[in-house]
């Protein structure tokens, strides 16, 4: 029987082991999917297995939505001050400006998208949960009076959990001062595209960011004026599932479309050229 | 929210009141004349009243403008106008009696008012969900804005509300939506727009109401980004206990002179002594007075420069550096 016995030879790895430090890897935070980061940033950190879009940075979306090479960034040297002598106010912008960038709660862009000028904002959630102060609604009126001065249509991606409280009633003035902006560009028949991604709640939501001429949001974005756990205060019993989502507020009649971030610069562009009296994009025929 | 249990700072006031009321009882029953005793009590209430509202504490305040005895909306429109006739329903999913709002005369010249209205019962309260409007509460408002236009009809509103309602309907209907658009019409309606702050003036749920060439506020009321109670709690994990509320009040800076030193009121209408519950018919004059006075100003701008300047106000509100 010995030729049963055959010599064991260890067997020799067929290439050297790839080292991929554990830092590399990430993991989807709704399916628990694991894959490369690289994979995710690929993807544009749409999990590739359930679709979850995962929160991305200012500077990503305008890199999603606007032509390589084609933009500027404008107004980045408004800062906030503290205007009430609000505690710890001045710490904790010192805190989100070295964490988040020094661009406060949104990013101010001008450039093209698809080739057509426009102005674009882009709020940050990182920097203090994406809140908005005074700097916030006067890079807002500013991009705004830009798309009025120049007829570019104005883009904004939202995403804040609401007013600053630290600037108190002068960040709810924000509400007003940028409502009464869109009022100007709706009259001058300048387009007006907004994107909610998750979460669009409080004063944002109860202003720009339900205005829109065409109003987007990314799949499963929270959207509503009260965050879900104060209605659940008080109301006192659990939320509905789904509800608030994205997909919720565009079944109640709330939304134009729920776009997949893959699509959301073709889909822009597409509705830009409809409302600014463009023709289609190339590659777009008659059928 | 509202609390009819008198308040704390107040019982003093409340114990001397007491004491006249007894003493008058006593003597009616008797047929004596106490006039003699009553008076000097009655000059030291006044006295007591003004130096207890001398210096009321921000949080005191609070509790001063939810405190439900406190006169309301309609309370007001009965007081200081004449001819008022109520419109209800947004057209579009139901009547909210969270906000009312209708025709009325000031001074005999037509005027649109419209305003939160709480309840000073748990039945009417229920009725008025403690004027925390819905979606449908804001749209009417819009309705009737809308129709003041169309008839050049100047618009009057009254600000009294802990803030928009946070519930299932709300949201499924847009809460977000209603008040976006009032905000957005309000700063382009070719009439024009006086607010009131008469209570208290709860975030978003207020503004809705308060895009005006003129906001006005009772020396009493407060007006304010988020509840002191909510303030707290983000940043404090303590949204209950009196310190961390007192603590928030001040912080947020919610009095009326708070908010006319920071630009976004134009005029504080003092109050009567000892609060305008204290005297409402002494408030609703005053209000009254102011109302005219402000209107009467108004009325020499053309819609276009009204509009332009409502916009021009609204466009500088903040403070950062560049």
């Amino acid at each position: 029987m010995a030729w049963f016995r055959k010599e064991r030879k260890p067997r020799q790895p067929r290439r050297e082991k790839l080292e991929i430090p554990a830092d590399a890897w990430e993991k989807c935070e709704a399916c628990g999917h694991t894959d490369l980061r690289e994979k995710f940033v690929r993807n544009l950190n749409v999990c590739p297995q359930c679709d979850y879009h995962r929160r991305i940075r200012a500077a990503d979306y305008v890199n999603i939505l606007i032509d390589e090479n084609s933009w500027e960034e404008l107004d980045v040297d408004l800062k906030s001050v503290d205007p009430l002598g609000f505690p710890e106010y001045p710490q904790r912008l010192k805190k989100a400006i070295a964490n988040a960038g020094d661009g406060d709660a949104i990013m101010s862009v001008a450039g093209t998208l698809g080739g057509m000028p426009v102005s674009l904002g882009v709020m940050d959630f990182a920097f203090m949960g994406g809140s908005m102060g005074s700097v916030v609604g006067e890079k807002i009126a500013r991009l705004g009076q830009r798309s009025l001065e120049r007829k570019y249509p104005l883009v904004i991606v939202c995403a804040s959990g609401g007013a600053r409280m630290q600037e108190g009633v002068l960040s709810l003035m924000q509400m007003a001062k940028t409502s009464a902006l869109l009022a100007q560009l709706a009259e001058r028949r300048v387009p007006y595209v907004s994107i909610l991604t998750n979460p669009t709640t409080g004063g944002v939501s109860a202003s720009f960011a339900m205005l829109g001429d065409a109003i987007l949001a990314e799949p499963g974005a929270v959207i509503g004026f009260a965050g879900p756990r104060v209605i659940k205060q008080t109301i006192g019993q659990d939320l509905p599932e789904g509800f608030q989502t994205a997909e919720f507020l565009l079944d109640r009649g709330m939304l134009d479309a729920v776009v997949h971030r893959r699509d959301l610069k073709s889909t822009v562009g597409q509705l830009l050229r409809h409302m600014s009296g463009q023709p289609a994009a190339s590659g777009w025929t008659s059928p | 929210m509202a609390s009819s249990t008198t308040m704390e700072f107040e019982k003093p006031i409340a114990e001397l009141e007491r004491q006249i009321d007894e003493l008058k009882k006593t003597a009616g029953k008797r047929q004596l004349s106490v006039s003699d005793e009553i008076a000097p009590l009655e000059r030291k209430l006044d006295a007591l009243r003004a130096e207890v509202y001398k210096n009321l504490t921000p949080l005191q305040r609070v509790q001063v403008a939810r405190n439900n005895k406190r006169p309301f909306t309609l309370d007001y429109i009965q007081l200081a106008f004449t001819d008022f006739i109520e419109l209800h329903g947004d057209r579009l999913y139901a009547e909210d009696a969270a906000i009312v709002g209708g025709w009325a005369r000031l001074d005999g010249e037509t005027v649109m008012v419209i305003g939160h209205q709480r309840g000073r019962d748990t039945k009417e309260n229920l009725k008025r969900n403690f004027g925390m409007p819905h979606p449908e509460g804001y749209r009417k408002a819009l309705r009737l804005m809308k129709l003041a236009e169309k008839f050049h009809v100047p618009v009057l509103t009254f600000i009294d509300t802990p803030g928009a309602w946070a519930g299932l309907g709300a949201e499924e209907r847009g809460q977000s939506e209603a008040i976006a658009r009032n905000l957005f019409e309000m700063s382009r309606l070719e009439v024009p727009i006086i607010a009131t702050v008469i209570g208290e003036g709860g975030s978003g749920g207020a503004l809705a109401l308060g895009v005006a060439d003129r906001v006005l506020m009772l020396e009493n009321a407060v007006y304010s980004v988020i509840t002191v109670e909510g303030c707290a709690a983000i940043l404090w994990k303590d949204g209950k206990s009196p310190e961390m509320k007192e603590r928030a009040a001040s912080a947020l800076r919610i009095t009326a002179q708070d908010l006319l030193e920071l630009g976004v009121i134009d005029e504080i209408i003092p109050e009567p002594v000892g609060g305008a519950h204290s005297n409402r018919e002494a408030a609703a004059q005053a209000v009254h007075e102011a109302l005219v006075r402000t209107l009467d100003d108004l009325r020499r701008y053309k819609p276009d420069k009204l509009v332009r300047r409502r916009r021009e106000k609204y466009l500088a509100m903040g403070q950062f550096a560049e």
